[in-house]
């Protein structure tokens, strides 16, 4: 269980209009091609997922993922709500606390994912009905939108307005308290900003270790990714870096000399 | 049958079982819920459609539960497709979906006997359907009230008796709008006037 | 005693006569042919310069009754593949979610949906061959259009028997013996692709759908229209015949001897 909280930082930001997903790569090796072995994998089209941990544990826990939600497609010819996904995983990791043969999940997992606030359509549909739109709709019925989930080793999971795991975990958690996400002001745009200078800011833990930010995001259906989750373009990512540097330079300069936040221990339930 | 109008939707039917040309039942009820707003009306094998009907219903009490939301027309929908599809050969089950919920509002689907799924404004079906395909293309209107919903599914029903052998007895009609599920029945004795709702 | 595992817990043969075989054996072979319920007809494509047009009507037939007008035939896969369905509306239903799942499995790598219309087709007409294998067919006839691994323009069918077949125009169901002929006057063989523009090829479409009209007694005058460019798929789905000839009726006198 230690491996798991001290692998590279990853975090989730629930914006009103979509969700961001950051994770500190730790390169282990300049040998690595950079970009490649991510850390973020997408799921049905509107669902990331981004896991600190053993990597291969993340991978098999994606797979997994994507096995739900192709059999709720099946089932339902619909895609899986955030919500759904997030309970299967759940009890999908709960179980492997329960036998002697196999281990608990090594990772901490954050998903997110941007659930269509449109009218569902059935998958192959056909047919259009009335021209006017359907009759008695209740108006200002919300429907869908943005979803943050974080699933620990033991299953247990909760949603989340800003989910963080990993090392820098405590440093990112007490920079995600200060945006008062609860309010639902935080927009996309500026959740990028945030999610890149808060994995900048987990970092300073690891500071002699060589990381690369990965990022991706989920936006509304009228938004920059139209309701999928993609990886962050590399122009705004790039910019985000920068922006991320700058208030971290300037903050050291503020703040030289005081005491460091240290880990705390974690809440268990 | 099933129709949208102005707040919601209307399925209606007839009450006639045969056995060949033998009247089984005269006061069958083929609307049939699966979810406390979505419901069903039924044609072809009474014994397939119910057993279809049994089996959805159950997926979608307990997609009620597992989901803490209840479940829409177009899941409802979706899943009568995938056991009338995949068990084509099996069975003999023409069926229209109707249902009611706070987000899409009311929607028709129907499902033919290959197993494709099609999205209506309003849908017919069954041995009488084929007598009023002009009736109901003549007289259906977007965004009907209720009253005149009523006033058309009845009348067109009517029509379906009237001229198809295997349709007949009394009136089954059920309205589905953000209030709920009302039923009505019109008895052919007295020309289909009532008693109407409950 | 016969020991063989042929025997084991059955009646002996020497104290109950010979099994019978037949008891409990269904009588009749299995049968899973089916014949196609609700139905779509034509589907017609032709290649031009830099892409492909395809064209086919809204309607779905059951049996000769006009069943369901708005039902959309042509179907987008990824950004410039579409794929036309002929045949039974339900297994296009399958087959477009068996491609819709493709699609987001495809999206899981890293590098995105690289599939042209040509591995789309690739795929189909083994899917197509591996159900007419199983004596379970896929009711369809398929055209997808799109382009192949040089960015060419891609054209080719594929039918419920796995058939493939490719051609500068093709056309499925009753366009087969009515547009064919049509669209191969327009745009001889030795005619090459590239000197087909993109209106023309559209404009001929449209007058196949007008002919289909007229003589096929499953179509509809209303109908889906798809262009792919690089730039993308153009669909547009409610278009409607235009510039119908009738007028012509009033002159015709028929049968028998008549004064006006």
């Amino acid at each position: 269980m230690k491996a798991v909280e001290n692998g590279g930082t990853a975090i989730g930001i629930r914006c009103k209009d979509g969700v961001v997903l950051a994770v500190e790569k730790i390169t282990t090796s300049k040998l690595l091609k950079p970009g490649a072995n991510k850390r973020t994998a997408t799921v049905d089209r509107n669902i990331g997922i981004v896991s600190a941990g053993l990597v291969p544990d993340g991978r098999h826990f994606i797979s997994r993922a994507r096995d739900e939600a192709s059999s709720w497609r099946n089932i339902y010819k619909g895609p899986i709500p955030t919500s759904a996904l997030a309970n299967r995983l759940g009890g999908y990791v709960q179980a492997y606390t329960l036998y002697s043969s196999v281990r608990p999940f090594g990772v901490t997992a954050i998903i997110g994912g941007w659930d269509p606030e449109s009218e569902l359509l059935v998958d192959g549909q056909v047919g259009t009905g009335p021209k006017s739109g359907s009759g008695g709709k209740v108006e200002g019925v919300k429907a869908g939108g943005p979803a943050l989930y974080m699933i620990e080793p033991s299953g247990l999971y909760w949603g989340y307005h800003g989910a963080a795991t990993g090392k820098g975990r405590q440093a990112a958690k007490a920079e995600l308290e200060k945006l008062d996400l609860s309010a639902g002001n935080l927009s996309l745009y500026d959740g990028v900003k945030e999610a890149a200078r808060i994995i900048f800011i987990a970092h300073e833990d690891s500071k002699d270790k060589d990381f690369e930010l990965e990022m991706t995001w989920v936006s509304s259906l009228d938004g920059p990714t139209k309701g999928r989750h993609e990886e962050v373009p590399t122009g705004l990512l790039e910019d985000a870096k920068k922006a991320a540097m700058r208030s971290r330079e300037r903050e050291v300069e503020d703040d030289e000399d005081r005491p460091k936040s240290h880990d705390g221990e974690r809440m268990e339930e | 049958m099933a129709i949208n109008f102005r707040d919601g939707v209307i399925l209606g039917a007839d009450s006639r079982t045969t056995t060949g040309s033998y009247i089984a039942n005269r006061v069958t009820d083929k609307l049939t819920q699966v979810h406390d707003t979505i419901w069903c009306c039924r044609s072809g094998s009474a014994a397939d459609t119910q057993a279809v009907a049994d089996i959805v219903s159950y997926y979608l009490g307990m997609y009620g539960i597992v989901n803490e939301e209840p479940p829409t027309t177009p899941t409802a929908a979706a899943l009568f497709q995938e056991l009338c599809y995949e068990n084509k050969e099996m069975l003999k089950a023409g069926i229209i979906i109707a249902g009611y919920d706070k987000r899409h509002g009311g929607q028709v689907y129907s499902i033919p006997l290959g197993g494709s799924l099609h999205k209506q404004s309003y849908a017919i079906g069954g041995s009488g359907s084929t007598y009023i395909y002009g009736y109901c293309d003549m007289h259906w209107k977007e965004s009907m009230t209720e009253e005149e919903g009523v006033a058309f599914v009845k009348s067109a029903l009517q029509e379906a008796i009237k001229w198809d052998g295997s349709s007949g007895g009394v009136i089954r009609l059920v309205v589905l709008t953000a209030k709920g599920a009302t039923r009505h029945v019109y008895l052919p004795d007295d020309g289909y006037k009532g008693p109407g709702a409950k | 005693m016969n020991h063989l595992p042929q025997a084991w817990g059955r009646p002996r043969d020497d104290v109950y006569g010979t099994y019978d075989r037949s008891y409990l054996q269904t009588s009749t072979p299995n049968s899973h042919t089916q014949s196609p319920a609700v139905t779509g007809t034509s589907v017609l494509a032709i290649k031009f310069n830099g892409g492909v047009a395809m064209a086919a009507d809204k309607l779905a037939s059951y049996g000769s009754l006009a069943r369901f007008t708005d039902v959309k035939r042509i179907r987008v896969f990824d950004k410039t593949t579409v794929v036309g369905f002929g045949g039974d509306i339900s297994d296009m239903q399958y087959i477009d979610r068996l491609l819709d799942s493709i699609d987001v499995e495809e999206n899981y790598s890293s590098n995105g949906n690289t599939l042209n219309a040509k591995n789309v087709h690739t795929y189909l007409a083994k899917v197509l061959y591996k159900r007419r294998s199983k004596f379970d067919p896929l009711w369809n006839q398929i055209l997808v259009a799109g382009f192949d691994d040089d960015s060419k323009p891609f054209l080719s069918s594929a039918d419920l028997l796995g058939t493939t077949f490719s051609a500068p125009h093709l056309a499925t169901g009753f366009g087969a013996h009515l547009a064919i002929p049509i669209l191969r006057r327009l745009f001889p063989e030795e005619m090459p692709v590239e000197n087909i523009g993109k209106e023309e090829a559209v404009a001929a479409l449209r007058e196949c759908m007008k002919v289909l009209f007229y003589r096929d007694a499953r179509s509809l005058d209303q109908y889906s229209l798809a262009v792919v460019t690089s730039d993308g798929v153009e669909l547009k789905e409610d278009e409607k015949l235009e510039a119908q000839s009738w007028n012509f009726a009033e002159n015709i006198r028929g049968y028998g001897t008549q004064v006006n």
